[in-house]
């Protein structure tokens, strides 16, 4: 009986690739050739897209390395922009787009994980799937209608009173003080959360669900409540995913040019309230593009450089710490 | 069943007993003087959506013995000892009807928490299923959840020495239990089912996916842990069930011709070495030796 259950486990690839081997040990033909065919192709992509994302990188730098020269360290570090005098710091425009980001993911990561939950280990299953859809469907709506959904209808009846109660009550808190606008970095953030949560969301939910049940089973029958199992099994299990989903989502609000370019307030300040009004770097670009040149276009392009910079380094520390994750 | 003897109480002396088949396991297990049956299953059927998987299943589990479950795959053995600490209410469509009492008390009743129910009576799985955390806190998990106050790394030290794993594992508590062998991770899957102080141990195939010398070593832990514990086992394997336990189940599957329903039923429950050695039903008998299954 134990014999004859070791045998049956023994790996099966190893009698299959013994047969097909035996003999003919140079196996020809289409499959083959096809093989080879594929490895070429596939190695053939890699190197196209290395060489297309080095020439981006190259060529943009290119045309803004002039900008950079005259410019210097002011270029990140000063936040005076007015392209009429040929002073382009962009300082403003990276605190808009941190601020904003961060803004998103406060508000859209808890309430993504408490979705996801809700959706995988909490709803009757009548709900998961039309619930379940419904936020899928949100994640492909395309960033313009949030924008205008944001500027007409959540403008007037949210964000406009909600900013102005934040003034007025907490405004002694200098990160709410007034005097307060709807257009601002408050507002930019929200519907970048908006935006963002059902990517995040959907994204959770797979990890949650790919949990094996073993996981679960094993917690359950140790007396854990279905919190504790979340807490205890779930949860650790789906880290590394949800800062995935989490980096993501935050890809996603950096990069949002239309929807933050309508609801930022379009101001080149640097403000600690919230409640005032910004600007952000994708936001300038798509604002000023249409009429700027010479040096001021060199300076809209480095400001992509910059993006892009920032962009790969949150990206490497997401990295990083999903690396962390995965060795405990 | 052989009568209660309050005469005989020290351990290895064998019990003379009219039935006349004392298995090797018995010899070697204590009686207390007086003995409730641990769980007394009346009448218990389970069915998932439509298909009834067990039906009418009616048995007494004696504390401090091992009871092995065998039968053919499907036939629902899984299925009953899920029974035992509500896990088939996990299963979307389960239904479970008739009674499970646990001392006594009916654990389906209305206003029972499954949550107590299982804190009460542990589990160990087929595949090992250590948490993804290290070694010393796959052991503490349970203990936290249970509100433990003791001293901690007592607890941890004692699960693993009863478990034993101690001596394997001591240099390295902080280690992930992933980078255990199977068997080391089963034996710590048991050592975490131990650590919250359970009443009774349902193992459901817990050797089916070791080596054979790592089934040994579950085997023999079996042998130390039903001094305390109640102990009850799925096993494919009737050499297993043979060596291990004290009694035994066989359940087999019912074929309803007309509509080809199958469902599970106990065939035959008594002392591990007259089931084995004479079986009163013939489907027992073809099953333990090997005829068919
Ligand atoms: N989660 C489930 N959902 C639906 N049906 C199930 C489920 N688990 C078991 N069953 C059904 O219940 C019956 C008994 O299954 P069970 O797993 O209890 O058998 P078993 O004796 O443990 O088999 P094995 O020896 O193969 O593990 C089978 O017909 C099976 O199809
Ligand atoms: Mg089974």
């Amino acid at each position: 009986m134990l014999l004859r259950r070791s045998v049956r486990s023994a790996p099966s690839s190893l009698s299959a690739s013994g047969t097909a081997s035996a003999g003919v040990w140079r196996r020809k033909g289409v499959g083959r050739r096809a093989d080879s065919l594929f490895a070429v192709l596939a190695a053939l992509s890699g190197v196209l897209i290395l060489g297309i994302l080095g020439w981006m990188v190259v060529s943009t730098t290119g045309t803004a390395l002039p900008v950079f020269g005259s410019q210097g360290i002011s270029f990140i570090t000063s936040s005076r922009w007015s392209p009429s005098d040929g002073e382009f710091g962009t300082l403003a425009f990276i605190y808009g787009t941190v601020v904003t980001s961060v803004i998103a993911l406060l508000i859209a990561v808890p309430l993504s994980l408490g979705v996801s939950l809700f959706l995988t280990e909490y709803s009757p299953k009548r709900l998961k799937g039309p619930v379940g859809q419904a936020v899928d469907l949100l994640a492909a709506v395309p960033s313009v209608i949030y924008g205008l959904w944001g500027v007409f209808i959540l403008l007037p009846l949210f964000l406009q009173p909600v900013s102005d109660f934040l003034a007025e009550y907490l405004g002694f808190i200098p990160i709410f003080k007034g005097p307060p606008s709807g257009l601002s970095y408050f507002g930019a953030g929200v519907i970048l959360a908006i935006m963002i949560t059902p990517i995040i969301t959907s994204l959770c939910r797979e990890v949650f669900e790919t949990v094996p049940g073993a996981d679960r089973h094993a917690a359950y029958a140790l007396g854990a409540t279905k919190w504790e199992v979340i807490r205890q099994a779930v949860l650790p299990r789906a880290r590394a995913g949800i800062v995935g989903a989490t980096m993501l989502g935050l890809g996603r609000a950096l990069g949002e040019t239309i929807a933050v370019a309508l609801l930022i307030g379009s101001s080149v300040s640097i403000d600690a309230s919230i409640v005032r009004p910004g600007y952000s770097m994708a936001a300038v670009i798509a604002n000023q593009f249409q009429e700027a040149t010479g040096d001021h276009i060199r300076a809209l392009v480095g400001i992509g450089v910059v993006l892009f910079a920032l962009t790969i380094i949150i990206n490497m520390a997401a990295r990083a710490l999903v690396w962390r994750f995965n060795r405990t | 069943m052989s009568e209660k003897s309050p005469m005989v109480q020290e351990e290895g002396v064998d019990m003379p007993s009219p039935a006349a088949v004392v298995s090797r396991d018995d010899a070697q297990s204590r009686r207390p003087p007086v003995e409730q049956p641990v769980f007394s299953v009346r009448d218990l059927s389970v069915s998932y959506g439509k298909n009834v998987a067990l039906k009418g299943v009616t048995m007494d589990i004696r504390p401090r013995r091992i009871t092995a479950i065998i039968g053919p795959s499907g036939c629902g053995k899984s299925t009953l000892i899920r029974c035992f600490n509500r896990m088939n209410e996990l299963i979307p469509g389960a239904q479970v009807d008739g009674q499970v009492l646990y001392h006594g008390e009916d654990i389906y009743a209305p206003g029972v928490d499954p949550v107590v129910v299982r804190r009460h009576v542990g589990m160990v799985f087929q595949r090992p299923n250590p948490f993804p955390k290290s070694i010393y806190d796959n052991i503490a998990f349970g203990a936290k959840i249970n509100g433990y106050k003791g001293d901690m790394d007592e607890l941890v030290e004692r699960s693993l020495r009863r478990a034993a794993l101690w001596d394997e594992v001591k240099a390295k508590l902080k280690k992930s239990a992933l980078d255990l062998s199977g068997g080391q991770q089963q034996r710590l899957c048991i050592a975490r089912a131990i650590a919250v102080e359970p009443d009774v141990i349902l193992m459901d195939e817990p050797a089916s996916a070791l080596d054979p010398i790592a089934t040994v070593r579950i085997e023999d832990l079996m042998q130390e842990l039903k001094r305390d514990y109640s102990i009850i086992i799925v096993t494919h394997n009737m050499q297993q069930a043979a060596r291990v336990s004290d009694e035994t189940a066989f359940l087999y599957t019912e074929v309803d011709e007309a509509t080809s329903a199958r469902w599970g039923i106990l065939v035959e429950f008594g002392k591990t070495g007259r089931i084995f050695t004479s079986p009163r039903d013939k489907r027992t008998e073809d099953y333990v030796s090997g005829r068919f299954g």
